[in-house]
């Protein structure tokens, strides 16, 4: 693997001179341009633009790092996300070469902290999925073994940052897809809280579990990340107007009398042992550094994984119903009738993973089936935010696996949606609660595959979740 | 309607409420742009948009609401209605289902069956149900391409306009109510200005429910939706038109079934558009990406503080306080320009009764002639006043009158100042009368003789020759007693 630099290292080297945004966006596009046929990470690079920007940074670099906290650092975005005059294909067939008129709140914010986008990487078609193998542009390979999945949905932009290609990368988050490929590929993954980042100009996926969040190597970088990413948006109408503390500031790796919760459901049948090993050592671990660990519970553990199915299904129903060959992106040709067209054009241009949960959340939506999918699940989505509000009062941070196994191989759960819905049970909880969340590296299996932890916290808490995680990083 | 039954009509009002922006982008509303020029990522539905409520929207949908008497909810949620359209870019419509913006409101409004010319037989006050009141956006419109059959064209600048949807109870008996209270509805949306109520532009537009039963029964019958009724007249001759189709369906044995039917106003019929088999479900569910919508008590306050007084409500009062019939109210009451103008000349003058005369016959005659509105009237409210002064208190005359106020139509000038310039103040004096009327009875013996043996229709001749010869001036009652007292001695 290459040698990864962290954004304080590319600073350092920016400030003494020694190095330029030119040449660190050249290295890094040449590290893209060498890998990419074998790991995928990327379905779009930008060369021509993102050199062109570096250079034009070059002159100003010195004075643009007091005030640009990512000044020069080449990042990637996954593919879900707009950026003007860049062509955003959300691993889909349907959105042909749909290359969109605006950029999203998230991806500006960046550019204004001086980020330089290198190119759009690999997802899951539409965030839809846990492996990264349902891209209509073939799968992401996993750096640390390449017969493996490196996670999804957000799989080329945790393969971007942990092959060393750029030192940070966004992804979206609707049900673990920036933790599990953290997770999977051994960096650090955070899930913001619910409204604590602008969804705006994020191709929706799950309307009212959609998070925009920063992959990266080690917990600073994510911070960093965070802090510039963060705070209300008025083309948001669901972006929460809470202040945006210092995160960077927050890291003080003092975790003494951290409350830390263990559920005792997320440690039960189903996980794997070795990952069971890893978690626990690491909490043994934080113990060790001041932590209390004490026991909650989250009754509804063994719903989530349906009522995420029914709720996330149903607003993917409706979010994709505007791809439909009429406006833009592929259309069949030479249809008939107009339901010819739209029938075609959904037919060719969707992949069976997103076929399948368009039906699913039509049904559950459909008259007669309303109270006893969507509705019951509303109901117990509404206790899950019980749940946490009760654990939460006995902890300040809880800690679980990110996901129930190591990566597994491609092709190995490809025909069976369930097992790779079953992957989902310790991430999309958080999704359904809108509490923010973390992956973090907590060892390597047997096999040499990563393992992560997640920490959750209370609505808006990021710093401390930062601060537990920046504890066991060092 | 035929005797033995009774209809049952219920009505959808889609109103454009008047904004600068659309509901949920700052995209211009304005209209006859070119076609898709007033779009943006938002109301073109493109991937990753968002909406963001536009709270003058929610101005116009509150000012509305209280002015047809719902009861605003204190939190009103946006549903998904999902259906596919061409010229619905997001595949879905923002709307309102079971937790709309207001409800539960009635209006008493009048109405009256027509004769066969069309005309009010008797109003009478009648008491209507509204449901409900909830905000949504419009869809973009298709145009079929006349050129191509095989192609259509989509234009979305209408997307995303903001709509109040009014849904009446099914409380309507005839098409002539029906008719009456869109009417009404119209009118009032007008006054408070918050749509421009244009039916043929689109910008008001109605669905009628329609069933019919034997008299006397209390299960509803099987009703048929009919859509496109783009004027009032069509929305009163389709109600008809649907109403003798069914009841003519029943009577043969037949069975009305649940459908939407389409009005086509070239043939003056109903056509069935689809049948109740290829209904949507629409599947609605909450808008993940609008929070609930909550307004104040305050609020609520302050838009009630500061709805006018409104047509209907003044209308009542204009035929009780100024003894006006309710056609003339009607029509005083037709624009808030005019109803104030109305009043403050009945007041001026002291005479609502000529007040109403003057506007209703000379003034909107000459204003339509001149093809403006009151508001560009060149006479003042304050000078129409005057002039009927002028003629109660005898300066002028009726006849006179008229020719002052053309002047003043073109000028603008006071009637006083007019009267003054051109001398036409009316002679009362006795005197100066008897001395025109025995010229006038010298220079006219052969008619006298007449008069004299019994041939006093020529009375008129002789009032007109003494009004002639004063130029108009003479005051007719003081002339015609003059006379009657020369011509009788
Ligand atoms: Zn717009």
């Amino acid at each position: 693997m290459t040698i990864k630099r962290t954004i304080d290292q590319i600073h350092e080297l920016y400030a003494s001179g020694e190095s330029t945004p030119g040449e660190i966006t050249k290295a890094a596009l040449d590290r893209i341009e060498r890998d990419n046929a074998g790991l995928n990470a990327f379905l779009m690079v930008d060369r021509e633009g993102a050199e062109r920007r570096a250079k034009a940074m070059n002159a100003g670099i010195k004075a643009d790092l007091t005030h640009k906290p990512l000044a020069g650092i080449p990042v990637a975005i996954k593919d879900n996300l707009c950026a003007e005059g860049l062509r955003t294909t959300c691993a889909s067939r349907i959105l042909g070469n749909y290359v969109p008129p605006y950029t999203a709140t998230a991806v500006r914010k960046l550019e204004e902290a001086g980020a330089i986008i290198v190119g759009k990487t690999n997802l899951d078609e539409f965030a839809m999925g846990g492996s990264t193998e349902n891209s209509a542009f073939g799968p992401s390979r996993n750096p640390w073994n390449v017969d493996y999945v490196p996670g999804g949905s957000s799989g080329g932009s945790a393969v971007a940052v942990a092959a060393g290609h750029v030192p940070v990368s966004l992804g979206s988050d609707t049900g673990g897809s920036i933790r599990q490929p953290a997770s999977f590929c051994g960096i650090v993954g955070l899930k913001p809280t619910y409204g604590r980042v602008s969804r705006y100009g994020l191709v929706a996926f799950a309307s009212s579990l959609d998070q925009i969040g920063p992959l990266a190597n080690n917990v600073r970088d994510t911070a960093r990340m965070l802090q510039v990413i963060s705070g209300h948006d008025r083309y948001d109408s669901t972006s929460a107007n809470v202040e945006v503390p210092d995160y960077l500031g927050a890291l003080t790796g003092d975790i003494k009398g951290l409350r830390i919760g263990v559920p005792s459901e997320c440690f039960g049948e189903g996980l794997d042992a070795e990952v069971r090993e890893k978690v626990e050592a690491a909490i043994k671990l934080l113990e060790d550094r001041g932590a209390r660990v004490v026991e909650v519970s989250l009754p509804h553990t063994r719903y989530v994984v349906a009522v995420y199915y029914i709720i996330a299904t149903a607003e993917a129903s409706s979010n994709l119903a505007r791809f439909d060959g009429v406006r833009y992106g592929f259309r069949a040709e030479e249809s008939r009738t107009l339901s010819e067209m739209y029938r075609r054009t959904r037919d060719e241009g969707f992949g069976a993973e997103v076929k399948r949960r368009i039906m699913l959340g039509t049904f559950v939506l459909s008259s007669g089936y309303y109270d006893a999918y969507y509705e019951k699940a509303q109901r117990v989505r509404a206790m899950l935010v019980n749940d946490f509000a009760e654990a939460f009062r006995k902890c300040d941070v809880i800690a679980t696996p990110t996901a129930p196994t190591p990566p597994f191989r491609i092709g190995e759960k490809s025909d069976d949606p369930l097992a790779m819905y079953l992957g989902d049970i310790y991430t999309v909880t958080i999704n359904l609660a809108g509490v923010p969340a973390i992956s973090i590296p907590c060892g390597v299996s047997k096999d040499n595959l990563p393992i992560g932890i997640q920490f959750i916290g209370p609505h808006f808490e990021e710093a401390r979740l930062l601060n537990a995680a920046y504890a066991m990083e060092k | 309607m035929k005797e033995g039954w009774e209809a049952v009509i219920g009505l959808e009002v889609h109103a454009q409420l008047n904004t600068d922006s659309k509901i949920f982008c700052a995209c211009s509303t304005s209209f006859g742009e070119e076609p898709n020029q007033n779009t943006c990522p938002v109301c073109l539905g493109l991937p990753g948009a968002l909406p963001v409520l536009n709270r003058q929207a929610v101005n116009n949908a509150g000012k509305a609401a209280l002015a047809i008497n719902l009861k605003i909810n204190p939190e009103s949620i946006f549903s998904r209605k999902n259906y596919f359209y061409p010229d619905l870019p997001k595949g879905y419509q923002i709307s309102q289902f079971d937790r709309p913006f207001s409800e539960h409101g009635q209006v008493e409004i009048l109405t009256s069956e027509r004769d066969e010319g069309g005309r009010p037989v008797d109003w009478q006050l009648r008491r209507f149900g509204i449901t409900r009141a909830h905000i949504e956006e419009d869809a973009g419109k298709s145009v079929h391409d006349i050129g191509d059959p095989t192609k259509s064209h989509v234009n979305l600048n209408r997307a995303g306009t903001p709509l109040l949807e009014i849904v009446s109870e099914p409380d309507f008996r005839t098409s002539w109510e029906a008719y009456d209270y869109v009417t009404f509805l119209r009118r009032t949306l007008q006054y408070i200005d918050v749509c421009d109520g244009n039916m043929e532009e689109g910008n008001l537009r109605c669905d009628a429910n329609v069933s019919v039963r034997p008299a006397g029964r209390e299960k509803f019958g099987t009703r048929a939706e009919i859509k496109n009724l783009n004027s009032l007249r069509f929305l009163q001759k389709a109600i008809d038109y649907e109403i003798d189709r069914q009841i003519a369906l029943i009577e043969a044995g037949g069975e009305v079934v649940q459908e939407t039917r389409l009005w086509n106003e070239k043939e003056n019929k109903t056509y069935t558009m689809r049948s109740k088999e290829d209904a949507h479900d629409y599947r609605y569910f909450p808008e993940p990406d609008l929070p609930p919508l909550e307004v104040s008590q305050a609020w609520m306050e302050q838009l009630r503080a500061e709805l006018p007084e409104l047509p209907e409500a003044r209308r009542q009062r204009f035929i009780r306080q100024y003894e006006l019939s309710p056609d003339e109210a009607f029509t005083l009451t037709g624009q808030r320009e005019l109803a104030d103008y109305f009043e403050e000349a009945a007041t001026t003058a002291g005479n609502p009764r000529a007040a109403a005369n003057w506007v209703l016959s000379e003034l909107l005659r000459e204003l339509k002639n001149a093809s403006i509105d009151i508001t560009r009237s060149k006479i003042s409210a304050g000078s129409l006043g005057s002039l009927i002064k002028l003629i109660d208190d005898q300066t002028i005359s009726g006849k006179i009158a008229k020719d002052v106020f053309v002047d003043m139509f073109a000028t603008g000038k006071a009637p006083e100042e007019i009267v003054k310039e051109k001398g036409l103040v009316q002679i009362t004096d006795t005197s100066a009368i008897e001395k025109v009327v025995d010229e006038v009875i010298g220079a006219n013996p052969k008619q006298f003789e007449q008069y004299r043996s019994g041939k006093t229709a020529l009375l008129g001749f002789f009032v007109g020759q003494v009004i002639k010869a004063t130029g108009g001036k003479a005051n007719p009652q003081a002339v015609n007693e003059i006379l009657k007292s020369r011509l009788d001695a």
